[in-house]
């Protein structure tokens, strides 16, 4: 009598478990949002300084490739308006890597600076992707002296020594001047401080 | 045809005794994976894309701040407002939060704090503009624009 007993009730029974599991499975994607912490990374300019002047614009004319926005989104590329976003990246390599030979352009890498101004009506949209094009002839410069693409180049971790080498053997006399303006207000002649920003890394 | 019968015998069923290993091991993924929401988002947030992204490291250094119009339109109007932890602010209450944030972290770590912005693409300029005249002022300097992946366009 106690013999039979025992042979049945030796097994828990488990096949629950999987219901039980894919209950917290459930639970834990509902709730789940995969971290997302990737965009774009700027370095804001420091505060100016009120007892110092700001600085003299003495920067040659030619040495400025300059983009602006106005508050309908559309674009002015050295002075001409271009309504077709992803032509800035080209754009803005030839006019870096120009080193003096066409006399309209920059004199060299290291002078070359692009400056972005915004209206205070232009959208974060609009913002967002031409900074993104600014950034990424940056990039695809960086990774075209290493023999890498832009998105190898963007993968790279300074904690990596050797990696942090090829990220500073790409950077190396091609500083990323990515100016910032603040924006002007509905079209207004106000000029804003040109902000300098160090570029991303 | 003998033989074939002798096969038929054989069990039908799949053998489901993996079944919950294999879920197990998917719920692991997602309890490890998972960041429980900390903050209830008072403004809509439609993040732009973008092709030029770079992963930050250290989760720690991250602020957020959010911007765009607010979900209560009824009680907050539909312009763009600002939100840190669970609450609207006015940009010039910036300064404040972030050298709150900038007390959580330890002393070394200060000066690397990283302001990530998320920012509804509706929005326009001027609101982001004074947000990061006041991270200028700040000294908060690090800070990261947070888009999508967007697949690079073939050309």
């Amino acid at each position: 009598m106690s013999k039979r007993k025992d042979r049945g009730g030796n097994q828990i029974n488990a096949s629950s478990m999987a219901d039980i599991a894919f209950l917290l499975l459930i639970f834990f994607l509902v709730t789940t949002t995969i971290a997302s912490d990737r965009g774009l990374t700027l370095l804001l300019p420091p505060k100016p300084d009120p007892n110092q002047p700001p600085p003299d614009i003495t920067a040659n004319e030619r040495n400025i490739f300059k983009v602006l926005v106005n508050s309908n989104d559309q674009l002015l590329v050295e002075d001409e308006p271009l309504t077709d976003i992803s032509a800035i990246r080209a754009m803005v390599k030839e006019f870096v890597l120009n080193n003096g030979r066409n006399p309209l352009s920059s004199d060299n890498p290291e002078k070359a600076i692009v400056s972005f101004k915004t209206d205070r009506g232009t959208s974060y949209e609009i913002y967002i992707a031409v900074l993104d094009e600014l950034k990424g002839a940056y990039y695809e410069m960086y990774g075209e002296r290493i023999g890498l693409t832009s998105d190898e180049y963007r993968a790279l971790k300074e904690s990596n020594p050797n990696e942090k080498e090829l990220i500073n053997s790409g950077k190396e006399g091609l500083p990323m001047n990515i100016s910032i303006a603040e924006p002007s207000n509905f079209g207004g002649g106000a000029i804003g401080g040109s902000i300098n920003t160090g570029g991303g890394r | 045809m003998a033989k074939f019968s002798k096969k038929s015998k054989t069990s039908q069923e799949i053998p489901t005794a993996a079944l919950p290993d294999i879920i197990f091991m998917l719920l692991f993924f997602f309890m490890v994976t998972t960041v429980l929401r900390e903050t209830d988002l008072l403004v809509e947030q439609k993040i732009p894309r973008a092709t030029q992204l770079q992963k930050l490291e250290k989760k720690s250094l991250i602020s957020y701040i959010y911007i765009g119009p607010p979900k209560k339109t009824e009680v907050y109007g539909t312009e763009p407002k600002i939100q840190v932890n669970d609450v609207l602010i006015e940009p010039r209450d910036i300064l404040l939060f972030v050298e709150q944030e900038r007390d959580k972290l330890s002393e070394a770590e200060r000066d690397q704090i990283t302001m990530s912005l998320k920012v509804d693409e509706e929005s326009k300029m001027g609101i982001l503009s004074d947000v990061q005249q006041q991270l200028r002022e700040v000294n908060a300097r690090k800070v990261l624009y947070s888009t999508l992946k967007d697949t690079e366009q073939v050309l």
